[in-house]
């Protein structure tokens, strides 16, 4: 088990020692988002903005323009909220090649209620031009995704959750790269496309599903946009069926951009993730199992889909 | 050049920004009219900056926060030899590549801008980015009144500050007026001096209709001393088209035939004038 927000910071802190070009912006969150070493070690290459995104994103716009590697880390419910004017129209629409680091998103913040959860982070970033999103699975594809975005020339999005989770891939082996999904685990009867911290729940729902017999293959969309459609449309091809999981809203997410991508194939699409209503108060862990997210949940649902289209 | 020149080029560019405006039918004519000294003084007098060095890391950077302004911004980098006078001419035509706001596309345009309050932001980033690697470029940022409003202003207002952003110079035009009316109707701003002095800023005022004001006090900018800068510009909306200053209408009116007939005729008795003084 490993925390994808210290996988981030760790190797934020690796690369920033050695390029000088690094930036990385928060606000008032290096403690949320596990930032104190950098702010000590690398203090000329650590901007904080005080308790104001919009400020902080302007800022992060302001410095990549002037030719810095920008982080710009916080909570993921303020910057796709509170600054997602900034977002829009100084990375997205201008593009600037920042980085936005979402730190504890989806119900990650468990009973600190709606204010904190961010289940729209995907369906508003998707419509804004030239934004590319990543929720990473786990540890080894954040590092690899902190790494790869140095370089990137667009503006980014990266939400990561708060706990940790269980570390799916060995880094020396992970065949991860942006605009391609990750093929976590073959299977022919049905196939499991999730994204960030539901993958790992995923992957374990595809082993309940093969001790009664069923093939799930399971897709890690870790690169959410640009969107990897050949993976999708190979496996949709060959299972049939597909099931999305997602920490988000199940309007606008993975499973409506994967709905409207297999929308003129004959592949059935369901989607499982947060129905219209606030998260009740209680853990990430609790709130998982109570939307049906957590391994046994998306195992249920995949069944009951299969049955329903033999 | 000198003020006699900025002077005479600043109400050429009246003239243009009119013909451009009538031609296609939009623009925010009062305040393009209120800015228009204040960028013709920018790019002719004050700033680093020439085609030549559009992309030069060391260039001056300009940030038109109240990017409604465009076409005055258009007609300045017309000016300045950094657009191309078939390109302006393209405004308004469909596809074309000028908008009613301005976008980094452009050749001079650093960032997109026209939603209020993001200008100062981006703004401190550059001058952030100066500090940082040492470099003596500095930054301007041109912000409406009526922009005040925005809260975003004042989160960049105290980083400002907190990072001793002596490159950078903000200014206000202050012409009184927003689109539904005054400013102090609207949502008081006074005392702006008062305001933003309290947030750490070293703070001047000028008269943004008269150039010689206008280039005597962003001159005198000290650009030492640890605060960062900004100099509230009083001027009159709609300035030098006698029915357009200080009604708020102009505040994205379009001239029909005549009223365009006769904004002409009032800017172009004028640059007779200072064409004959200048002889």
């Amino acid at each position: 088990m490993k925390d994808c927000r210290k996988a981030f910071t760790q190797e934020l802190l690796a690369i920033a020692r050695k390029d000088r070009d690094i930036v990385a912006v928060t606000t008032d969150a290096r403690g949320s988002v596990t930032l104190s070493d950098f702010a000590s070690e690398l203090p000329a290459q650590f901007v904080e903005c005080g308790i104001a995104e919009q400020n902080a994103v302007g800022i992060s716009a302001g410095l990549a323009h002037s030719g810095k590697k920008v982080y710009c880390c916080g909570p993921a419910c303020f910057y796709v909220a509170r600054s997602l004017e900034q977002v829009k129209v100084d990375l997205a629409y201008s593009n600037i090649p920042v980085t936005i680091v979402g730190v504890s998103g989806g119900f990650a913040y468990g009973a600190l209620g709606a204010t904190h959860h961010s289940m729209h982070d995907i369906a508003v970033l998707r419509c804004f031009p030239g934004m590319s999103i990543f929720l990473p699975s786990d540890a080894a594809v954040t590092a690899r995704l902190t790494d790869l975005l140095a370089d990137y020339p667009h503006p980014a999005y990266v939400r990561v959750g708060r706990g940790a989770v269980p570390e799916i891939y060995d880094p020396a082996k992970l065949d991860f790269s942006i605009g391609k999904a990750i093929v976590a685990r073959e299977g022919t009867d049905v196939t499991i496309a999730a994204t960030g911290e539901s993958v790992a729940p995923a992957l374990e729902a595809a082993k309940l599903l093969e001790t009664k017999g069923i093939a799930a293959a399971v897709l890690d969309y870790s690169c959410i946009v640009p969107f990897d459609s050949e993976t999708l449309r190979k496996y949709a091809a060959r299972s049939g069926r597909v099931v999305t999981v997602e920490q988000h809203s199940r309007w606008g997410g993975l499973g409506s951009i994967i709905a409207g991508e297999l929308s003129e194939t004959d592949a059935k699409v369901r989607i499982l993730g947060v129905p219209d209503e606030n998260a009740p108060h209680g853990s990430s862990a609790e709130i998982s199992h109570y939307f049906g997210l957590d391994a046994e949940g998306i195992a249920a649902s995949t069944s009951e889909f299969l049955n329903l289209n033999k | 050049m000198n003020i006699k020149e900025l002077t005479l080029l600043s109400e050429r560019s009246r003239l243009r920004l009119l013909e451009v405006i009538y031609r296609s039918g939009a623009g925010h004519t009062g305040g393009d009219l209120s800015s228009l000294n204040v960028m013709t003084a920018l790019y002719h007098r004050v700033l680093r900056i020439s085609p030549a060095t559009l992309d030069d890391p060391d260039r001056d950077r300009f940030v038109l926060s109240k990017g409604h302004c465009a076409e005055a911004l258009y007609v300045t980098l017309e000016s300045a030899g950094i657009l191309e006078k078939s390109v302006l001419d393209s405004y308004g035509q469909f596809g074309c590549p000028l908008g009613g706001h301005p976008t980094n596309d452009l050749p001079g345009v650093e960032v997109n801008t026209g939603a209020l309050g993001h200008g100062l932001s981006i703004g401190i980033g550059m001058a952030l980015a100066a500090k940082m690697d040492g470099k003596s470029y500095r930054t301007f940022v041109l912000m409406g009144d009526g922009e005040q409003g925005e809260g975003s202003i004042y989160e960049a207002a105290m980083a400002g500050s907190h990072y001793h952003l002596d490159n950078l110079l903000a200014i206000i035009d202050r012409n009184g007026l927003q689109i539904s009316g005054s400013t102090e109707d609207v949502m008081a701003l006074e005392d702006i001096k008062a305001r933003w002095t309290a947030f750490g800023w070293d703070v001047r005022d000028m008269d943004g209709d008269d150039m010689a004001d206008v280039v005597k006090t962003i001159e005198a900018t000290d650009w030492k001393g640890g605060r960062p800068h900004l100099i509230i510009s009083h001027t009159t909306k709609g300035k030098g088209v006698s029915y357009m200053e200080n009604v708020a209408k102009w505040h994205h009116g379009v001239p029909d035939e005549a009223q365009y007939a006769q904004a002409v005729g009032e800017i172009s008795a004028r640059i007779k004038k200072l064409e004959e003084e200048k002889a």
